[in-house]
């Protein structure tokens, strides 16, 4: 039986009179695929924030593994990988540069780093390009080498924000595959893409306003029916 | 305090690539002492008139040319939210204010150094003082503390440039009152005590500032 890698107890974030997150309570179980979805503005994006500790919430507390982040939030970070639709790069920097960056950040150095960036630029097949300017990447190689970022320390936890916003459909697939690899990394996905995240993700949550509204076994089969009434159609294509 | 080092260390090897804040501060530097040179060219013939002039020149050089150097600190961390790996990064986001003020005090000394051999070429006047190094030193120390605060507050607003020197410099007047007063002295071949507690001056407030802004950088970065 898996057990419970991140629970959110009640969290909320406010801007001044703005609910971004409202009350939400959260269970993800270690190595689960979980697909966040809703409108735009739901909460969504904030939600992983608060969740990978970039954001403090106005109210409630997020433990891993039964740790709140109040307590040892710098430890905690170490098990955190996050890939955004920004490639969060140095665009003067080369691919193994950032990479050596990122991977110092997370007190990685020496020959484990090195084979870990070749390792890593390999399976995104950017290794031929490791000592180009990230400048003159295009957005696909881009998101593959933020994603090779995100892997640099082997995280347990993925937090992924629409991290296929803007690719072309080769690009996109690329990300998928690379994804679905790693299934022994709990993820948390936050997508518009209903049918990606029923044909690979374990659970579907939707949020609304900021509030959890539901949560879904992907297999569940009314989860189509309940996301387009909540999100609208057009939202969930 | 090893991660600060290699944030700093990025911050060298961007700048290594890109060559744009060095040689701006440099060139800004520059301008500014060749349009007081013409100015003041018939005060200049006279070594008692530039050491009245001389402190005044070189910090203002060293203001403009740090304020121009300020508005492009953060800028590698914004351009593709680089920050937010920084922030989930597991360190104390003191980590980051502290790189950057390494870096930033690391460029601001080039600039510094290469402007006082173009003054002594310029002026034809040479200041050889330990002194001298140390009150500037101390007065860089305080001004990036400040600036690279205010620089990562006024990020996320439209007017960043505009807004930047307008914090700024207020902010600096207790770092540049002893630190130009201090060099104004050293000029003139002022009394050693009177310099030394100008340096007491700036120091403190060297230390003031680096603490109060290692504290609230963690707000000044959050969302």
């Amino acid at each position: 039986m898996m057990n419970n890698l991140i629970v959110a107890k009640s969290i909320a974030k406010k801007y001044g009179r703005i609910i971004a997150v409202d009350n939400v309570d959260l269970c993800v179980k270690d190595g689960e695929f979980v697909a966040i979805t809703g409108p735009n503005g739901a909460g969504k994006s904030t939600l992983l924030k608060l969740l990978s500790s970039s954001l403090h919430p106005s109210d409630g507390e997020v433990l891993i593994n039964g740790v709140s982040f109040s307590d040892d939030r710098i430890d905690i970070r170490k098990e955190f990988g996050v890939l955004s639709h920004e490639s969060y790069l140095y665009d003067d920097l080369n691919a193994i540069e950032n990479l050596r960056f990122f991977g110092n950040m997370y007190d990685m150095k020496g020959i484990q780093l090195e084979e870990q960036i070749k390792m890593l630029l390999g399976e995104t097949g950017l290794w031929k390009r490791a000592t180009d300017r990230v400048s003159t990447f295009s957005r696909g190689m881009k998101q593959r080498l933020s994603f090779a970022r995100a892997l640099i320390h082997d995280p347990k936890v993925l937090f992924l924000d629409e991290p296929f916003s803007g690719l072309d459909p080769g690009a996109s697939k690329i990300i998928e595959q690379l994804l679905i690899k790693k299934s022994s990394t709990t993820r948390l996905l936050v997508t518009h893409n209903i049918e990606f995240a029923i044909s690979i993700c374990d659970r579907i949550l939707v949020m609304d306003a900021g509030r959890l509204v539901a949560d879904f076994e992907s297999k569940d089969e009314s989860v189509r029916e309940t996301i387009s009434q909540i999100c609208g159609i057009d939202a969930c294509v | 305090m090893i991660k600060a080092l290699h944030i700093a260390v990025k911050d060298f090897r961007i700048e290594a690539h890109a060559k744009e804040l060095l040689n701006s501060m440099l060139l800004f530097s520059f301008l500014i002492l060749v349009v007081f040179s013409i100015a003041f060219s018939e005060l200049t013939s006279s070594s008692g008139n530039i050491a009245m002039l001389g402190a005044g020149v070189l910090w203002i050089c060293f203001v403009f040319a740090g304020t121009l150097g300020f508005s492009r600190a953060f800028a590698s961390e914004t351009q593709n939210g680089a920050i937010q790996a920084l922030k989930i990064c597991p360190m104390s986001p003191i980590s980051i204010y502290l790189g950057k003020v390494v870096f930033t005090i690391s460029i601001m000394l080039i600039v510094e150094a290469i402007t006082v051999i173009l003054f002594s070429i310029l002026f034809n006047y040479t200041i050889l003082s330990p002194l001298f190094v140390i009150v500037v030193i101390g007065g860089t120390i305080g001004f990036a503390s400040v600036g690279v605060l205010l620089s990562a507050l006024v990020q996320n607003i439209k007017a960043k440039e505009i807004m930047l020197p307008v914090l700024l410099l207020p902010l600096l007047v207790p770092v540049l009152l002893p630190a130009v007063s201090a060099t104004s002295a050293i000029f003139k071949g002022g009394d050693l005590g009177m310099i030394t507690t100008y340096l007491r001056i700036l120091f403190v407030y060297d230390i003031v500032f680096l603490a109060v802004a290692s504290i609230v950088f963690e707000y000044v970065i959050e969302d």
